[in-house]
């Protein structure tokens, strides 16, 4: 469960999360809002990537104050921009980053890598250097390093915002089949439709917290 | 020596060591230097034309590492030819052209990755300078991985400005780059932090096979 209490974030003077109190245990939660609502902020809050100005976020009990090194193995990110998060210029040593971070025995490491690369059809492209892949497969190959070091949430913020129609829906595709609890910042309605729970953020504040096709309707009525 | 050329294969040469691969390239280069001898010349190039038409490598490769060097290789021969004579000029081409190829091999064998590593091991011994070696390895890996980014953010920004009209200047094209690239290692350095990364020094890793 991920919890925040009394969170306020500010950068400087200016305020972009104002006192959110939450409790997250759905297993698929979307947050959506303009742009400058404070979503990234939201999300990069909830594996500890920034801390809180006040108050607290807590991952199944772990404060992301105290315990980051073990708030970020139970939280994986996945970032808007396949591009900017892989790190290693050939597809399975990129996989193999994360689970070497976790000194996993080598043996693991090799299966789990064997094992992620055949669920997102990225077995013929192991040894594919990674600017080659196309947008669609860089952000399964993002997916798959997460994936691969078995976190227990999973935050994705905007993943298919750079991609086009075909590539959004495999990603999407991907993510529904996911058996981790999933935060998703998405403009993306469509995804969020069979979600169990959808939070609207404007300036900061939730103004809605509702399931999908209510919280959706509200929000596209207020943006209107 | 460009680092991301490598061809996957399971040859011997692809089983080696890279750190063998690359003493090895460190001893025939400080060999050919040491003894300018046209038939010693000759043989190298001999030598390493065979090995890598016995790996596989064909013509079509050797041609398209060669290609590029040629203008070069002729200006160096042409002026050893006006300074001395034709038979140095055949031996300093043929060395320089043997050494280009040796080290294409190593390069064309060895996974960047392994190369890599193989840095990392032999960076170890440096720790107690202060120097980690994982973070060094890691250096080394993201610049494989984004000098590509960098040629095709360039490309676009140069596109951008030409389809407004202007004209070529660095200046220009530089500073929308450079802050595409700012932004580009923030969000880098936040991918590698939320994966985990912990740059606390590790005892070096077992020689051999690195992958995963
Ligand atoms: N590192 C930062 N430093 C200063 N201001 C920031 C920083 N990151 C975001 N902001 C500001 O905080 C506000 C919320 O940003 P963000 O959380 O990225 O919103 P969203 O993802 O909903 O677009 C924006 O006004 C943005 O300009
Ligand atoms: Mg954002």
């Amino acid at each position: 469960m991920i919890e925040l209490r009394d969170v306020t974030h500010r950068y400087g003077e200016r305020v972009v999360l104002q006192d959110l109190s939450l409790r997250l245990e759905e297993r698929r939660v979307a947050v959506i809002g303009g742009n400058g609502s404070g979503k990234s902020s939201f999300a990069r809050l909830l594996n500890g990537l920034q801390l809180p100005s006040e108050g607290q976020v807590l991952i199944d009990g772990l404060d992301t104050r105290t315990e980051g090194k073990a708030v970020r193995r139970r939280v994986g990110f996945v970032f808007q921009n396949p591009d900017n998060q892989i790190v290693f210029p050939v597809v399975e040593e990129d996989l193999a980053f994360g689970l070497k971070n976790l000194r996993l025995p080598r043996d693991e490491i090799r299966a789990r890598v064997e094992s992620a690369l055949a669920r997102y059809d990225l077995t013929e492209l192991r040894e594919h250097p990674a600017h080659l892949l196309s947008g669609g497969q860089k952000q399964l190959l993002a997916l798959a390093g997460v994936m691969a070091m078995a976190p227990a949430h999973i935050v994705f913020d905007e993943p298919t915002t750079l991609l086009d129609l075909r590539n959004k829906r495999r990603v999407a595709r991907a993510i529904a089949e996911l058996p981790q609890n999933v935060v998703m910042i998405s403009h993306d309605l469509e995804l969020l439709r069979d979600f169990d729970r959808v939070i609207v953020l404007d300036e900061g504040r939730i103004v809605a917290d509702d399931r999908p096709g209510p919280a959706i309707d509200f929000y596209e009525r207020r943006m209107a | 020596m460009i680092l991301s050329d490598y061809i996957p294969g399971t040859g011997l040469l692809w089983r080696l060591p890279p750190g063998s691969k690359l003493l090895a390239l460190a001893a025939l280069g400080t060999l050919l230097l040491a003894v300018p001898r046209l038939d010693l010349a000759a043989l190298t190039f001999a030598a390493v034309i065979a090995l890598y038409l016995g790996s596989g490598l064909g013509w079509r490769v050797i041609w398209r590492i060669l290609r590029p060097m040629l203008v070069i290789l002729a200006v160096i021969a042409g002026a050893q030819w006006w300074l001395f004579d034709a038979l140095s000029a055949a031996m300093v081409a043929l060395r320089l052209a043997a050494l280009l190829l040796f080290a294409s091999l190593v390069t064309l064998t060895t996974r960047a990755s392994d190369m890599i590593a193989a840095f990392e091991r032999a960076l170890f011994w440096l720790r107690p300078l202060g120097v980690n070696p994982a973070k060094v390895s890691l250096a080394l890996s993201l610049a494989l991985r984004f000098i590509p980014v960098l040629g095709a953010i360039t490309a676009e920004v140069r596109e951008a400005q030409r389809a407004r009209g202007l004209e070529r200047s660095v200046i220009a094209t530089a500073v929308p780059v450079i802050v595409r690239l700012l932004k580009m290692a923030d969000d880098i350095a936040d991918a590698i932090e939320a994966r985990g990364y912990d740059p606390a020094p590790q005892s070096p890793r077992p020689t051999g096979d690195t992958r995963p």
